[in-house]
């Protein structure tokens, strides 16, 4: 393996992920000693006003893909109300391809602690919720037991540190829906409910969490407040692009000699985080890839120098998302891989509305055909078509996401799709799987 | 079946979570109870969770059939999940998730005879770095292979509870309930169980190799009052104001025919929608990400408004 360049080592930008080093940061004793809780206390002194101003300050955007400002989403809730404020943390992780959220709350639970506790104070909330993804046990069991050590030394509770604030906080593990994700359907299943997305507006700002004003931020973003708070907004900003500030998880995985979590400047691109992840695999040559995660628009070789912040992923014709970069190499089928992804959007796809519901299913069926080798030339059209139905004209982002590398595979390399078509590639399905009428 | 005494004491707890008039937030949790004590969520089940929150069995069956952790016949000691979403099945994961159905005789969500093991194929379980994965009780093994994996299910079989190789010691799939349900994992240790495994430190090696840290970290640098930050925000903007050179004067009547010429007056042809190009304009549209706001279900931080 050989070193990275300087230039490319200087892009890293240990800030969130810090801690992982120390086995023990999940201990509140050795995550005091890491300068844990201090932002609380600065916080607190400070008017609640102020770190909205703080965050908004800072440029933060919201890590779990959108990338919607931050302190903006704060500022819209509205106050003196009279009504009850929550915040509730997405920590839902399930995109895939996406895993930087489990490793920070199993390595270093009490940042998000003490991030959602300086949120709640600033937006005013006396209640939050960490609705963390049911199969993410470790993670929860070290969540719970840090929520349990924060109460025990009066960081949550009543009064907090003298301050007159009261929180509360819950980790409410989710059942195994990737919809939940989907900021509604959680709100919904946390109410609850199945988790199926809701008409928006009201959006939750006003309407969220018991139809009451309510933040919903991913963890990411809710466990950048304390650095924020502590190094303030003009440190923030020395990371990142202009539009894009602050520090990144990238999530590289697949055909690369090292995968693995690369904190790093916003704006880096996949040739130099290949670069820190030893290279491609020994005999593997980069194919194709998704800059954040599987509703991201298939991304290739050509885009090896495309920065990977929220402005310059979009110029691309592709969504920076939850910078999960999935690298596939020579070896790997993209027309495989579509349909297995579209498996997995049938599979999560809640049912509310009939495009995502009933396009995904048919879709997954034309890509059965197509990979046993029955395809025909009018199966591409009848999947272009169906993703015309289904984008922009589902419920909520589960149907838009589903049609991204279908799109995209059939743009970049629709000649693999020929050549199950007309015979050139030996089917990877058999065709034994296809039943009555296909 | 009817329900312990731990098992209501727990209900009692769970239910007190939430504000008094909004427990109905606790039903996922007591859905996990049930299976605590059953093993997957039975009739009897949906009809305790409806007791104690004051809902009908419908509204619990509806929510019970929705979520796939919520088992609908029942399950082993072990629910053994391998990931076969397209990262780990690339890498492998279907070539261990068929090993393993041969050698147990089941399939997808099913247990084998003698009730030990319940089988199923996951959907990304959030490891793609250590791919291809599976979980035991929803404890991590990495970077399977068909082997290894064998090897871990035949222990199970025998008697032995292997070690995960990131996540706390086994326990079986009726006590992990409880976990989820929301209580401690009470056994001596378990949370401080599994360090972080390579992958997830691969960055913060090479930064700490090479010496690399984020410089001019200052944890005593002031929070601004917020009308300190409006008054340097006007002057910013005052001062861009003052440095940009004045518009150049327009023809009021060509800007109005351009004006006109780019809306035309609406006419009786058909919907926009159906024109010629509009799949192409769509596609186009999801290429450049102008509708992709929220497109990704899984962080769901958009608010919703449009940027």
């Amino acid at each position: 393996m050989t070193t990275p360049r300087p230039e490319t080592l200087a892009k890293l930008t240990p800030v969130l992920t810090k801690r992982w080093l120390s086995p023990d940061a999940w201990r509140l004793g050795t995550y005091e000693n890491l300068d844990g809780y201090a932002a609380l206390r600065k916080a607190l002194k400070a008017h609640p006003d102020d770190l909205i101003q703080l965050i908004k300050d800072s440029g933060l955007r919201g890590r779990g893909g959108a990338g919607f400002p931050t302190g903006l989403k704060w500022g819209f809730i509205p106050q003196g109300d009279g009504k009850p404020h929550y915040l509730v943390v997405n920590a839902d992780e399930g995109e895939p391809g996406t895993c930087k959220d489990l490793p920070l709350m199993t390595h270093d639970p009490h940042s998000l602690v003490e991030g959602v506790i300086i949120a709640s104070y600033a937006i005013r909330a006396s209640r939050a919720y960490i609705y963390i993804r049911g199969e993410a046990v470790h993670a929860a069991r070290r969540l719970r037991s840090a929520v349990a050590e924060a109460q025990a030394k009066g960081y949550l509770g009543r009064n907090i540190l003298g301050s007159g604030f009261d929180l509360e906080l819950v980790v409410h593990s989710g059942a195994g829906a990737y919809i939940c994700g989907e900021e509604t359907a959680l709100l919904d299943s946390l109410e609850g409910f199945r988790g199926q997305p809701r008409l928006r507006p009201p959006f939750p700002a006003t309407h969220g969490l018991y139809a009451s004003p309510t933040v919903v931020n991913n963890v990411g973003t809710i466990a950048s407040v304390p650095y924020i708070v502590l190094g303030g907004a003009d440190w923030w900003k020395t990371m990142g692009t202009e539009k894009s500030s602050g520090p990144m998880i990238y999530s590289l995985s697949g055909r690369i000699a090292n995968p693995g979590q690369f904190e790093a400047s916003m704006g880096i691109t996949l040739r130099e985080l290949i670069e820190l992840a030893g290279g491609m695999k020994p005999g593997h040559e980069l194919r194709f890839w998704t800059p954040g995660g599987s509703s991201t628009p298939l991304l290739t070789a050509e885009h090896l120098d495309v920065p990977l912040d929220f402005e310059g992923v979009a110029a691309a014709g592709s969504i920076l998302g939850t910078t999960a970069t999935q690298i596939f190499s020579d070896q790997d089928c993209p027309v495989y891989a579509t349909y297995r992804w579209l498996e997995f959007y049938h599979h999560e796809s809640c049912g509310k509305c009939t495009p995502c519901r009933e396009g995904n299913y048919w879709m997954v069926r034309v890509y059965r055909r197509i990979l046993s080798g029955q395809g025909t030339h009018e199966d591409l059209d009848t999947l272009l078509d169906t993703c015309d139905n289904i984008l922009g004209r589902s419920f909520c982002g589960l149907g838009d996401g589903a049609t991204s590398s279908v799109t995209s595979s059939l743009k970049y390399f629709k000649q693999d799709y020929l050549d199950y078509i007309e015979g050139r590639t030996a089917p990877k399905l058999s065709d034994k799987s296809l039943v009555g009428a296909h | 079946m009817s329900f312990s005494e731990t098992t209501r004491v727990r209900a009692r707890e769970i239910i007190a979570r939430y504000p008094a008039d909004r427990s109905r937030s606790a039903l996922l949790p007591l859905l996990h109870l049930v299976q605590s004590e059953e093993g997957y969520v039975s009739p009897a089940g949906v009809e305790f969770c409806a007791e104690v929150l004051g809902l009908n069995k419908a509204q619990v069956g509806a929510v019970a059939t929705f979520y796939t952790m919520y088992k609908r016949k029942p399950t082993g000691d072990y629910l053994v999940s391998v990931c076969t979403n397209t990262m780990c099945d690339m890498l492998g994961g279907q070539a261990v998730y068929d090993t393993l159905a041969e050698h147990l005789g089941v399939g997808h969500e099913e247990t084998t005879a003698d009730g030990k093991i319940t089988l199923e194929h996951a959907e990304c379980l959030a490891a793609c770095d250590y791919g291809p994965v599976m979980t035991v009780n929803y404890d991590f093994f990495d970077n399977v292979e068909p082997q290894g994996a064998l090897g871990v299910v035949q222990e199970l079989q025998a008697g032995g509870r292997p070690m995960p190789t990131r996540g706390a010691r086994l326990c079986t799939l009726k006590e992990m309930a409880v976990q989820l349900a929301g209580f401690a994992d009470e056994r001596d240790g378990a949370v401080a169980d599994g360090g972080p495994g390579e992958p997830s430190l691969r960055g913060l090696r090479l930064a700490e190799q090479h010496g690399i840290s984020v410089p001019g970290f200052d944890p005593r640098t002031p929070i601004r009052s917020k009308a300190e930050a409006d008054r340097a925000a006007a002057e910013a903007k005052a001062k861009a104001e003052a440095e940009k050179p004045a518009p150049a004067p327009r023809d009021a009547r060509a800007a109005e025919a351009a004006g006109a010429a780019a809306n035309p007056p609406a006419g009786d042809r058909k919907p926009a929608g159906d024109a010629a190009g509009a799949q192409e304009r769509n596609l186009k549209d999801a290429e450049t990400g102008t509708d992709a706001d929220g497109a990704d279900p899984a962080d769901a931080n958009g608010t919703g408004v449009r940027k």
